[in-house]
């Protein structure tokens, strides 16, 4: 736990070698990579209220008549919060986002799938499955960016749709805390929660430019 | 702490008896932590949920910015968990006014903190308190309906240049809120008094946005950033020796893409010069406002400001003063440089800090100290202080809820009166308590206010007007 704790830091503090090579972020630099309001609705605000149920057309990618058609794929979640890994099959065409509210997964959606959060941030364990995505609007960049433990295959779960070449992808569930009756050593687990949540916090303080809230600049 | 096989022995103690449990503020960090508490314990628990205001949601209905709606869908999320069975919303409750902490703390096995930030860091500079000047939060209160600032005296008509101080989010949002078209602002929940002065005043010509330290320090997030430096018909500029970066800006910006592509932004907007552009958006970087000058009438006229260069210190990189000067017109001054919550009676404080002295929220017996208080904790602002998005108290209420869990054993499950004895407690007091029910039907004709009008909702602003329409 601490270690891939200790590994997002690092990627996040020093990994810019890794953040570079990837397409999306070389395109973002010379200023290439198409706006990806065509990906978004005219309005998510507009949507219904229950946006989680309707909210694919946030998402872009794979074509859209493979949804529906009853087909589905192999998804496991690894959530680091309680340790549980759960494999579930997941309908062509929706997001992950829907996939794990479907199956009582613990994937929090605070702006439900409009792209105004990063509370679904899901890791990609598998290097060629990250590979394998449409590549992340600026947008979702945005709010990757206040991810805890970013990494270089991190991604928004409400913009990961499941199509047929995903079969089989493993995502990891980031968390700064480890909830205590899954711990097996007790204090030392606690002691290591804590350290988590200081890391946290002072990766939050990094980010935000050594505290000062709202401002200060 | 407890031993291992406490966690065991607690399932058992909490089905003998629930647990009592008491959340001061229904912002993110009191519903978050309602919710996660829902989550662990099941049925062995009951929670209410208090807020000084008839209304729930906190700064997600007086801080998210009108023009930001997706990011307030979290409220449906809220909804859920306070129309739960097991969570009771007492709303128009201001604890330390209509009943005191220690009054509260009896009636409950635990008491969760979670009241926010409701002041703000001073300046602490000559003219501060001239008309004209406002905290951010007050400003940002007040386009947001918030009862306590409907009233500010926020006077736009003779308003050119505007000066904020900070350039956090919440600087970005009042820069934002300016300089957009009204006629956009006309489709959001917007406080109708707002949009009114906003309409009624000429368009605001200039903002200027002062951050003691450079563009690679700012205290922003580059959602926010892109959408002030993108805004129609205003023009961008960042003074190019502003923009100068040293060795150690390279080295962050290598080091935390955010950072970079942050810098990338104010320099890719610097360099568009929109033709005929009738507002102007500066960034003044290297800026410390030491003065807010005043004219014969005791109004804000100006910010002066000092020059900073960086120093790297054992506290991080800071700015020092070079001991040049400069003057800005501004006639309406709004000072963003961070919140601060309030103390309350009762508790320890951490006046330096701004915030109630815990231990993984656990609120400690004294400010220094090492010994909890037990059966009391905090979540959000008040905890950690006024930093981080809606989304990181998820995160926070997760390590105070499990505190609370490891503790549960600890805690003398006592009986309690609990919300049925609150309640009564209020009755006695005359205190019009505003139930989720009672939030509904001000929800209900704040929506059906706004579709008469085009908005999302028409919020009411005045208390008494919300505890008429909610029925109490």
């Amino acid at each position: 736990m601490l270690q891939s704790l200790a590994r997002a830091l690092a990627q996040r503090s020093a990994g810019t070698a890794a953040w570079t090579a990837l397409p999306a972020l070389a395109a973002l630099q010379s200023g290439s990579l198409a706006s990806c309001s065509a990906w978004r609705p005219s309005s998510a605000s507009q949507q219904p209220a229950a946006g989680l149920h309707s909210s694919s057309s946030t998402s872009h990618g794979h074509s859209s008549d493979e949804e529906g058609s009853g087909e589905t794929i192999s998804v496991t979640f690894k959530c680091e919060k309680d340790g549980s890994e759960t494999t579930v099959r997941a309908p062509l065409g929706k997001s992950l986002l829907e996939v794990a509210h479907a199956n009582d997964i613990e994937l929090e959606g605070a702006c439900e799938g409009s792209l105004a959060c990063s509370t679904c941030h899901v890791i990609v364990e598998d290097e060629s499955y990250y590979n394998r995505l449409p590549e992340p609007c600026e947008d979702e960049l945005d709010m990757l960016d206040l991810a805890f433990g970013l990494t270089d295959t991190s991604r928004l779960g409400c913009q990961v749709i499941a199509a047929k070449d995903l079969d089989g992808l493993t995502v990891r569930l980031p968390s700064a805390t480890r909830n205590f009756y899954v711990s097996e050593k007790g204090e030392a687990a606690a002691a290591a929660d804590g350290a988590r949540l200081a890391a946290a916090a002072a990766a939050a303080a990094a980010l935000r430019g050594g505290g000062g809230g709202g401002g200060g600049g | 702490m407890l031993p291992r096989a406490g966690a065991r022995l607690l399932s058992t103690a909490a089905r003998n008896s629930v647990l009592q449990v008491c959340i001061v503020g229904s912002g993110p960090a009191g519903l978050y932590t309602a919710e996660k508490l829902l989550k662990r314990y099941g049925e062995d628990v009951r929670v209410d949920v208090l807020d000084r205001l008839p209304t729930p949601f906190g700064l997600v209905r007086s801080g998210v910015a009108p023009d930001h709606a997706d990011v307030k869908n979290v409220t449906n999320q809220f909804t859920a968990t306070c129309r739960d069975p097991r969570v009771g919303y007492l709303g128009n409750v201001s604890v330390g006014a209509d009943i005191a902490l220690a009054e509260l703390r009896p009636l409950y096995h635990a008491v969760v903190l979670a009241y926010g930030a409701e002041s703000d860091r001073r300046l602490g500079v000559p003219g501060e308190d001239a008309a004209g000047v406002f905290a951010a939060r007050e400003f940002v209160w007040w386009y947001n309906g918030h009862p306590d600032a409907r009233d500010l005296p926020v006077s736009l008509a003779d308003v050119e240049s505007v000066a904020v101080c900070g350039i956090g989010n919440v600087a970005l949002d009042c820069a934002r809120l300016l300089l957009k078209r009204p006629a956009a602002l006309a489709t959001t929940d917007i406080a109708g008094h707002a949009l009114d002065a906003l309409r009624k005043a000429g368009r605001v010509r200039e903002v200027q946005l002062f951050a003691r330290r450079g563009p690679v320090q700012a205290a922003c997030t580059p959602k926010e950033l892109r959408e002030l430096v993108t805004l129609d018909g205003v023009a961008v500029h960042a003074p190019p020796d502003q923009m100068a970066v040293s060795p150690a800006d390279e080295a962050e910006m290598k080091a935390v893409r955010m950072r970079r592509r942050m810098y990338d932004l104010i320099k890719g907007a610097a360099a568009k010069q929109p033709a005929g552009a009738q507002q102007h958006l500066r960034f003044q970087f290297y800026r410390n406002p030491v003065e807010v000058m005043v004219d014969p009438s005791g109004a804000a006229c100006g910010v002066r400001v000092e020059r900073t260069r960086l120093e790297a210190t054992p506290r991080g990189v800071v700015a020092v003063g070079t001991g040049e000067y400069d003057a800005h017109p501004a006639q309406l001054v709004l000072k963003s440089i961070g919140y601060r919550s309030l103390p309350l009676e009762g508790v320890a404080f951490d006046a330096r800090a701004g915030v109630v002295p815990n231990t993984a929220g656990r609120v400690l017996r004294e400010y220094g100290g090492s010994e909890v208080d037990p059966g009391l904790y905090v979540c959000g602002w008040v905890k950690r202080g006024p930093t981080g998005i809606i989304g990181t108290n998820s995160m926070d209420a997760d390590e105070t809820v499990d505190s609370m869990y490891r503790d549960t054993a600890a805690l003398p499950l006592r009986p309690v009166g609990g919300g049925a004895a609150l309640r009564e407690l209020l009755r006695q007091r005359g205190v019009r308590a505003v139930d989720f029910g009672g939030w509904q039907r001000i929800d209900a004709r704040e929506v059906a206010g706004g579709a008469a009008v085009g908005k999302p909702r028409e919020k009411i602003v005045s208390v008494g007007d919300m505890l008429s329409t909610a029925g109490v």
